[in-house]
């Protein structure tokens, strides 16, 4: 295939690479364009084929279609303004307790607050939770969480009901339960991928936060933490990710009530449970409705990830170069 | 650690003229002795340089007088090593008091990802320092000779520096809070010559406020800058790697006329 590279009296066992090796070389670089080009043809059929379902009710209803309330398909009316917020209300809040909670963890069982061996114990555990299948979660949470923070949820409601948090009764499936549960389920994602980012940050930036006199905690918050921020910023955007996408779950305690509410304890609906929920009995008009919500659905995923990967791509340089 | 014992700052004008009085008898590592048998005075207003091969216990020994090696576990020392009358090993002493009184430089340049301004002030801010911090970090600045290569970008990353300014950040980082000794561990191991050159004028001016022990496998190095000199060697008789001290003495006594074989051995260059 090439002129031959010859050292004329060579007594040495360097040889050129057999042909069989550079037909390797080719192969394997062909399988993993293939692989590539694959997952974007993937991504661009999903899209191509939601959206031409979705294409009647996006030229009937528009961009009405966001920021009407009403789901009626007798009428024909349809419109996932309470779908947005409750998607995005539970996915905040979820975010806020288990990215809280999952940072806690991942600080707890990388700066040798345990020992090495009960640490990884910890950390399979915390990775098991990922694979509890959401329908578990789901009914765990209607007979366990419901029950359980139903009569301090009442409570807060008789007492304080004058916030707008609490302006409501829970009488059984609300955003509270699916805010737990939903908390819980992103945990394992924040927690593992935020263990990795600290895991990172170089022995000898830490050795300079203690050589300073730093305190434990000073050298984490100040100095480990703030120099993973990168990793852990990674680490809520895939959470968030995952909580705006959590279907089943959610389809089983948010009460799928098409209503928009500050309260923690009225039921609400999200896009991935109003698609679960409907989709079964859907009949046309519906269906092509459910496809733009779907459609919607993917655009905020897409949108936040998008963001997500920006916000650190700016950061990193900041850091890089500035 | 709510009962430690404070380390009272020290007072200036002691009659003593030991900074840090280090008597190390043994230094483990779990089970492994890693050190034996070093007494290193470390002198006010001096650099004690500290030479010797690899594996000589030199930076355990200069890590163990600001209790770094109290980070590595299994750590374990006997003797007593007096910073200015105390014994900072002794029961209830905080190692993170010890460390704000005593600053450390790194072998590899180690700033935050942060902004240089953030860099120095960080001591500041850590000993919750209420005067004119801008004031303080200038002056550290221009003490590590840094200020006239970075006053127009203070925000910038302390990360964007060159190696050699990365370190002498460093310098002005562990200098902001004027801690009274500077421990410097090979600071220029990872230096091109210009820059190492610079670092070691830098220790020659810092030396008037300060006093700095410095270990450096350079034994030219030592001899440029150090005003004592301490040798270690390894002894691998037992079996094990032993790091202990053979001679110390004025720099030029240790390279002009040194006292023992093994000294003359690596002065000459004969191990290293």
């Amino acid at each position: 295939m090439s002129v031959q590279f010859v050292v004329p009296g060579s007594k040495s066992v360097s040889r050129p690479p057999s042909v069989a090796a550079y037909l390797v070389d080719r192969t394997f670089f062909f399988i993993a364009a293939l692989g590539a080009l694959i997952i974007i043809a993937l991504v661009a059929y999903i899209l191509w084929e939601i959206g031409g379902q979705a294409l009647p009710a996006i030229r009937t209803s528009g961009a009405k279609f966001l920021i009407n309330t009403g789901w009626d398909a007798q009428r024909g009316n349809f419109g996932i303004l309470p779908q947005i917020w409750g998607t995005l209300y539970s996915s905040l809040l979820a975010l806020a307790i288990g990215g809280f909670i999952g940072i806690t963890i991942a600080i707890f069982l990388t700066q040798d607050f345990l020992p090495p061996r009960i640490a990884v114990i910890f950390r399979t555990l915390i990775e098991m939770l990922a694979a509890i299948p959401s329908v578990v979660f789901g009914l765990w949470g209607i007979f366990v969480v419901i029950p359980f923070v139903r009569p301090g949820a009442n409570w807060l409601f008789e007492h304080a009901g004058f916030i707008p948090f609490f302006g409501s009764s829970l009488s059984g499936p609300g955003l509270l339960p699916a805010v737990i549960v939903l908390s819980i389920m992103i945990l394992p994602t924040v927690a593992a991928i935020s263990q990795d980012a600290i895991g990172l940050v170089p022995y000898k930036i830490k050795e300079a936060a203690y050589g300073m006199g730093a305190t434990r905690w000073e050298a984490i918050l100040k100095v480990i933490v703030p120099t993973a921020s990168g990793g852990i910023f990674s680490a809520l955007v895939l959470g968030f990710g995952r909580a705006l996408g959590e279907t089943m779950a959610l389809a089983m305690l948010i009460g799928n009530s098409n209503q928009i509410s500050l309260s923690l304890f009225s039921p609400a609906n999200t896009l991935a449970a109003l698609l679960a929920s409907n989709f079964p009995e859907a009949a046309q008009p519906e269906r092509q409705a459910l496809m733009y919500a779907a459609l919607v659905l993917l655009a905020i995923t897409l949108v936040v990830n998008v963001f997500g990967t920006l916000i650190l791509i700016w950061t990193s340089q900041k850091v890089a170069k500035a | 650690m709510s009962t430690a014992a404070v380390l009272r700052r020290p007072k200036t004008g002691t009659s003593s003229d030991i900074a840090i009085d280090c008597n190390v008898n043994k230094i483990f590592y779990g089970n492994f002795l890693a050190v034996r048998d070093s007494a290193v005075p470390i002198e006010k207003g001096k650099i004690t340089g500290f030479i010797g091969p690899s594996g000589c216990g030199k930076s355990t020994v200069l890590r163990s007088l600001n209790r770094m090696n109290d980070l590595i576990p299994g750590f374990r020392l006997e003797g007593k090593v007096d910073f200015l009358g105390q014994d900072i090993y002794a029961k209830g002493i905080d190692p993170v008091v010890v460390r704000r009184y005593i600053g450390m430089v790194f072998q590899q340049p180690n700033p935050f990802s942060m902004s240089i301004f953030d860099n120095v002030a960080f001591g500041l801010r850590l000993n919750r320092f209420k005067g004119d911090v801008e004031e303080k970090v200038e002056h550290a600045l221009r003490r590590a000779a840094l200020w006239d290569e970075v006053k127009d970008k203070l925000k910038a990353s302390g990360l964007s520096l060159s190696g050699g300014q990365q370190q002498r950040l460093c310098i002005a980082r562990a200098v902001a809070t004027e801690p009274t000794v500077l421990l410097m561990d090979e600071p220029c191991s990872a230096l091109d010559p210009i820059a190492t050159r610079r670092i070691e004028e830098l220790m020659l001016e810092l030396k008037k406020d300060y006093t700095i022990a410095l270990v450096t496998h350079n034994m030219q190095q030592a001899r440029r800058v150090a005003d004592v000199t301490a040798f270690f060697s390894v002894d691998i008789s037992k079996g094990g790697r032993t790091g202990f001290l053979v001679e110390i003495g004025d720099t030029n006594n240790i390279f002009d006329a040194p006292e023992t074989e093994l000294t003359k051995q690596y002065i000459r260059g004969e191990f290293s």
